[in-house]
């Protein structure tokens, strides 16, 4: 008896540092969804409204590296998606309800549409083709929020949307509006996650690595990429009816390309098809944005450029290269 | 017939790669498809994968006409093949490789939330094991030898459960023990599986094929026994032809 009960520590012993490691990341996340939660509580409420806007960018970067990182779709129009969510939880906001599920569901379904109607000949496309076409989506459709007044208030913008309300209260207080942003957020976060741990995630990598193969496998690989386009779109159009409940304003700005760009800089930043490093990389970009940017005369993209070169140069995996060197020194190819 | 072949013509530009090919392969045969470089061997595989359309002319598998159908459907229906230069999946290791083709064809689902691979990787695991990968699974694909991704794409096609298997040249790059083990695994070949290789190495492929067919400049020279291939003048011509090309081109 005793002797049993002594072999089987010994046995578990090796396994030991490789359940912690494999513990740790989960701790890890577990503690920072805690801080993150709690950061309302002793941050002022300009800095609430600062991590409430980096909670926003960091779920539409990481619906944007979903098709950059993970699929290798490499989309320079993505923030069509995340307007077009904003805008429509906007409009549903004044004119039909702000009650909580409602805005984010149709900036969900919005977002989902959007790319249904343009993904299928897009994902068709592949290399500089598929660059042009998504960069003329952004561009059509930040036209149409130019040019379609009546519904988007044109240049100027959707103005004057009601506050996000729970159950009937109104989130006006920043730190509950903060709460609200965090918890759909993580869901969001969490949903792509396990999208990209599941077998479906194994196949997109696997396009994204060597298409003609999958196809050879087969994988048929335009349905999948069709099918990932409309769920990073949803994501996306998820977190646009997150910005409106925070701007409670939508402009052509926010579906510009340069919103894009900010957010392939953020994935850039963080390590393509690393999602916690897409979450770093898009703080980094709200915080050089919208608090160096207003010290330095408004040349917060310039600094963005900047650190875009530095992220290029000197860590090519991105924040994600960072906590974990590669081991496989025998790399050949 | 496991695989026909009827008039497949396939050309670029003025070079027709494959002129007018007409092939059959019996139900579990080992069947080589031999003949010189530029003969027009790939090609003549890929347009009966599917991977490249054809010209003209027609494929039937068993007994079903899959001319129009593609490279997936076409997979899905028991094809399966190696490609001539291994190309395989950069960001992965071994066992998630194979699993890739194991999860398509095995039956589990593919689902867009995470579940238990367990089986999947076993399977995985086992072909690695099956070409002479074991204790290989975990190591990036990228620091696999030549020989070792060639060895691994034979094992992803195994994956694929194939009732036709075509590998093209897959000993090519293959050290002598890699060479003999694939021996191995093509003598183990269940019965059942179609087996159809391009391969250079003619000893392999008289140890290997029950039947072979010489293609040459895109055309079928000649199909028989291996006995009688070997026999063959006009294939002795094709192969010497070549060679005297070679040595004119490298003179
Ligand atoms: N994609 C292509 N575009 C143009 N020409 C091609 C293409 N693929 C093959 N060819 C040409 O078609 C001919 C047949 O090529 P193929 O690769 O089928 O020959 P092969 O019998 O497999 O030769 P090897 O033994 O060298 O592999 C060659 O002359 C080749 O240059
Ligand atoms: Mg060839």
């Amino acid at each position: 008896m005793t002797a049993v009960q002594t072999r089987i520590p010994v046995a578990d012993a090796p396994a030991e540092p490789n359940r912690l490691r494999r513990g740790l990341p989960r701790i890890v996340a577990v503690a920072v969804v805690l801080v993150l939660a709690a950061a309302p509580l002793f941050l002022a409420p300009f800095a609430t409204t600062t991590l409430t806007r980096i909670v926003v960018f960091a779920l539409f970067a990481v619906s944007l590296d979903l098709l950059v990182g993970i699929t290798g779709l490499p989309s320079l129009g993505h923030a069509a998606y995340f307007g077009a969510g904003a805008y429509a939880a906007g409009w549903v906001s004044i004119n039909v309800t702000a009650e909580a599920p409602v805005p984010l569901l149709v900036g969900a379904a919005t977002g989902a549409v959007a790319a249904a109607l343009t993904g299928w000949i897009t994902v068709r496309t592949g290399g500089v083709f598929f660059l042009m076409l998504t960069l003329a989506i952004g561009e059509t459709v930040q036209q149409l929020a130019n040019t379609w007044e009546d519904a988007t208030g044109g240049a100027n913008g959707l103005t004057g949307v009601p506050s996000v309300r729970l159950a009937g209260e109104p989130l006006v207080n920043a730190g509950y509006l903060y709460w609200y942003v965090l918890a759909i957020g993580v869901v969001g976060f969490a949903l792509v996650w396990l999208v990209a741990r599941s077998p479906w995630g194994a196949a997109l990598r696997g396009i994204r690595d060597n298409e003609p193969r999958m196809r050879a496998l087969g994988y048929p690989t335009a349905v999948y990429k069709y099918a990932v386009f409309v769920l990073a779109g949803s994501v996306a159009g998820v977190a646009g009816s997150l910005l409106v409940a925070q701007q409670r304003l939508v402009t052509p700005a926010d579906l510009s390309f340069l919103t894009s760009s900010f957010a392939l800089l953020a994935v850039v930043i963080g390590g393509a098809g690393s999602l916690w490093g897409a979450c770093l990389g898009a703080a980094v970009v709200v915080l050089v944005r919208e608090t160096l940017g207003a010290s330095l005369d408004g040349h917060g993209p310039l600094v963005l450029g900047l650190v875009f070169v530095l992220v290029v140069y000197l860590l090519p995996r991105g924040a994600a290269g960072l906590r974990w060197p590669r081991r496989d020194k025998g790399r050949s190819t | 017939m496991a695989l026909r072949s009827t008039g497949l013509r396939r050309s670029f530009g003025a070079l027709a790669a494959v002129d007018g090919v007409d092939l059959a392969v019996a139900p579990g045969a080992r069947h080589a498809l031999i003949g010189p470089n530029g003969a027009g061997k790939s090609t003549l595989f890929k347009l009966v994968t599917g991977t490249m359309r054809a010209d003209a002319g027609t494929v039937e598998l068993g007994d079903r006409d899959v001319t129009g159908l593609s490279e997936v459907a076409r997979c899905r229906l028991g094809m399966s093949q190696t490609m001539q230069h291994a190309s395989l999946f950069g960001s992965m290791t071994a066992t998630e490789t194979v699993a890739l083709a194991v999860q398509r064809h095995d039956g589990s689902r593919i689902t867009p939330w995470p579940r238990r691979q367990r089986a999947v990787r076993e399977r995985a695991e086992e072909l690695l094991a099956g070409v002479g990968l074991a204790g290989r699974g975990s190591t990036p694909v990228p620091s696999l030898s030549h020989g070792e991704r060639k060895q691994l794409e034979v094992a992803v096609a195994l994956a694929c459960k194939p009732s036709l298997l075509l590998l093209d040249e897959p000993a090519a790059g293959m050290s002598a023990a890699e060479r003999a083990r694939l021996v191995e695994v093509l003598a183990e070949l269940p019965a059942d599986i179609t087996l159809l290789i391009v391969e250079h190495d003619l000893d392999l492929v008289f140890s290997v094929a029950d039947a072979v067919t010489v293609l040459h400049l895109g055309r079928v020279l000649l199909s028989g026994t291996p006995d009688e291939v070997r026999a063959s003048e006009d294939v002795r011509e094709a192969y010497l032809g070549a060679k005297r090309r070679e040595e004119l081109f490298l003179g």
